[in-house]
């Protein structure tokens, strides 16, 4: 018996018809993703993948420099170097001075090595006055650090076109003379610090927000809808309130002046000529954070606790349980995905404050945000911004693809 | 919430506590943004309640921070409200239609790779906003578009189209597709399909999406501090410049504009939140 091939109206077989029509509809549907796709492509993963690019570029000096390093390449880096390398350096720096754009090499030497300012500065302001020939010479007697081979073999050391020395300043750390890691003195360990703080901030933020949004989730989600529609607008309200507001209206409550602290004063905890500083710390970041973030929390609980029948309790308790025993048995495993959510999704958010810690939080209550912040706008050392940034974006994909394996993205849900 | 008769008097203690903590949760939650009411009426410049205003005094309160908001010469706040609607209005427009359209094809049964494709159309949701900002502003400077209205308006449709996907694709999840087979089958086409059968079944997550990138935008700070020039000024802007020097009576007035604004945004996503499930058919 030989097997028959069902057809379908255009004369091809079946299976190949099915197929064919599949693979339309796969690009169809690829076809309405792309545009979104692409642009997310062009103007975020790429920008970011420049951003990391940025944090470990290091060819701004070898490019500025291009005659000194070429000749450096026969240096062994142990003796003073030959005339060569002080002929390039000569001619580099004379071309920089013309072109005024040795400002941008004094930033990165004197990072490498205390010193190159001032040596850079007096070398170039001198630089006219240079004779042809014998240039070793005239650069050690512009500047007798020219004569010490310690500056030369940094000068050297910044000849890679990568390096991550931004990544080891980031946690602390950094280079000596002879390539070799080691710890920033004590007094510039600031930060460890950070980060340490970042994470404290996070962690007590989720864990306040956790303690505070259980109770009042489960009370929503058991309410009868009149009560519980007019309870979820204490959320919701705060939620849809620019970021902006809220945080104002913290700075109004927290000031020396504001509500909170006459009302410390009025129960006699403080005096009222000694009232305390609730505010531009670290208190102001919690309690600030906690209240903003709640809602984060509180939705995603809801949104569980919602789908358990109560029944279940009462089938606890009519089978002998106490209340106690069968919330721990019965309702708060049930409630493990939300937790899980909201925990994820507050800690992430935490993590990365930046405007509510700006504002409330003073020196002592600033994340690591803040800090990128201040690289990017006053310090202008772009490249150290964007290296923590990455340290950063780093540890919250990791958050990201945990929450993904273990919430689901799909599963985010919104009001 | 009452409690049978018969209940033991250690339960009682019980309930009562717990409705006792979740009162001062919503308190918590709701209270600080009515502080900024009042204040904004204070006759005072100072931002704490004066005596007059605790006595209820008229002479204690004015309007003199709104007349200052808005014919004041030295905050520019007409300027960054038109700039906040221009920009937030196309970003808004800009992240419905690339995220519905988005939306479409994950809901796809054909979709391939599905959840990776989600992911990274989400993460501009997930990833610290310093961290975009930092990227953008690199991504802008280098094409041009830095202190330009272009530059903020492409950043916050990224920034917004999150929101759309996510409220789209759960629309999406009740829909029920035989619906444009009928169309399909009764000759209509593709596009015909999608603007008279599809959209208006799918269009209460649609403008929900569109509030929530709307909001975003609006109420958008980090990106724009990075990107923003003189010209390009917004009322988050405004505001972080003006808390940043000192709290002013007139950013608590434009603070309780804001709050009338997200309460009237609140109300109508809420509305369309009901509307859309009684059109999926979910009851609760």
């Amino acid at each position: 018996m030989s097997k028959e091939q069902i057809l379908s109206s255009d004369g091809l077989p079946l299976e190949v018809s099915l197929k064919k029509a599949e693979r339309k509809n796969k690009l169809k549907a690829v076809a309405l993703v792309a545009p979104l796709f692409l642009f997310i492509l062009i103007i975020y993963i790429f920008p970011i993948g420049d951003m990391l690019f940025r944090s470990v570029d290091d060819r701004m000096i070898t490019k500025m420099l291009p005659k000194t390093f070429a000749a450096m390449e026969k240096w062994d880096g142990q003796d003073l170097p030959e005339e060569p390398v002080y002929k390039g350096l000569y001619e580099d720096l004379s071309y920089l001075k013309k072109t005024k754009t040795y400002g941008k090499i004094i930033a990165r030497l004197n990072y490498e090595k205390g010193g190159f300012s001032s040596l850079i500065k007096k070398t170039v302001r001198k630089i006219n006055k240079f004779e042809e020939g014998n240039y070793k010479e005239q650069f050690i007697k512009v500047h007798k650090r020219w004569g010490q081979s310690e500056y030369l073999v940094a000068l050297k050391n910044t000849a890679p076109n990568w390096s991550y020395a931004k990544y080891l300043k980031g946690i602390d750390r950094k280079f000596d003379q002879d390539r070799n890691i080691i710890q920033v003195p004590e007094d510039r360990r600031i930060h460890k610090t950070l980060w340490l703080r970042t994470l404290n901030v996070a962690f007590w933020v989720t864990i306040f927000c956790f303690i505070l949004a259980y109770p009042i989730s489960h009370l929503l989600a058991t309410l009868p809808m009149k009560y519980s529609n007019l309870l979820m607008i204490c959320v919701l309200l705060p939620f849809w309130t620019s970021l902006l507001v809220r945080t104002s209206s913290w700075m109004v409550l927290l000031q020396q002046q504001g509500p909170i602290n006459d009302l410390i004063v009025w129960i006699g905890l403080a005096a009222d000529d000694n009232r305390p500083e609730l505010m531009y710390n670290v208190i102001g970041t919690f309690v600030a954070m906690t209240q903003i973030l709640l809602p984060f929390m509180v939705l995603p609980l809801y949104s569980v606790m919602k789908t358990i029948s109560p029944s279940l309790m009462r089938a606890g308790k009519s089978l002998g349980g106490t209340p106690l025993v069968s919330f721990v048995k019965i309702y708060f495993p049930l409630t493990i995905p939300g937790i899980g959510a909201g925990c994820l999704l507050v800690f992430i958010l935490a993590i990365g404050y930046y405007i509510t810690p700006a504002l409330v939080g003073g020196a002592s209550g600033s994340l690591i945000s803040n800090t990128i912040a201040y690289h990017m706008k006053s310090s202008l050392d772009w490249a150290f911004a964007s290296a923590l940034g990455t340290m950063l974006l780093v540890g919250v994909l990791t958050i990201y693809w945990i929450y993904n394996k273990l919430v689901g993205i799909d599963n985010i849900k919104l009001g | 919430m009452a409690l049978p008769s018969h209940t033991p008097l250690n339960y009682k203690i019980w309930h009562y506590t717990y409705l006792f903590f979740c009162g001062l949760v919503f308190f918590f939650l709701i209270a600080p943004l009515f502080v900024i009411l009042p204040l904004s009426f204070n006759a005072e410049q100072y931002i704490h309640f004066s005596a007059k205003m605790l006595a209820l005094d008229p002479e204690g309160f004015s309007l003199r921070w709104y007349e200052d908001m808005i014919y004041g010469t030295k905050n520019p706040w007409g300027l960054a409200t038109k700039n906040s609607l221009i920009i937030a209005f196309f970003a808004t427009i800009g992240s419905t239609i690339l995220g519905t359209v988005a939306a479409l094809g994950l809901s796809s049964r054909y979709m391939p790779y599905k959840a990776a494709f989600m992911a990274l159309l989400i993460s501009p949701m997930i990833v610290p906003l310093i961290i975009s900002g930092t990227a953008i502003f690199f991504f802008m400077a280098k094409v041009g578009l830095a202190a330009t209205h272009t530059g903020i308006v492409l950043s916050h449709i990224i920034l917004g189209t999150p929101f759309v996907v996510i409220t789209v694709t759960a629309t999406l999840t009740g829909f029920d597709h035989s619906v444009t087979r009928a169309a399909a089958s009764l000759g209509s086409n593709p596009v015909n399909t999608f603007m008279k059968i599809t959209l208006p079944l799918i269009m209460p997550g649609v403008i929900s999406g569109a509030l929530f990138a709307f909001v975003t935008s609006f109420d958008e700070v980090v990106v724009v501090l990075f990107l923003a020039g003189l010209e390009n000024t917004t009322i988050p802007i405004q505001m972080w410049v003006g808390l940043r020097e000192q709290l002013s009576p007139t950013i608590m007035a434009v603070a309780t504009c804001l709050i009338i604004m997200s309460t009237l945004i609140l109300v109508s996503a809420e509305l369309l939140r009901r509307r859309s499930e009684r059109l999926r058919g979910i009851n609760r």
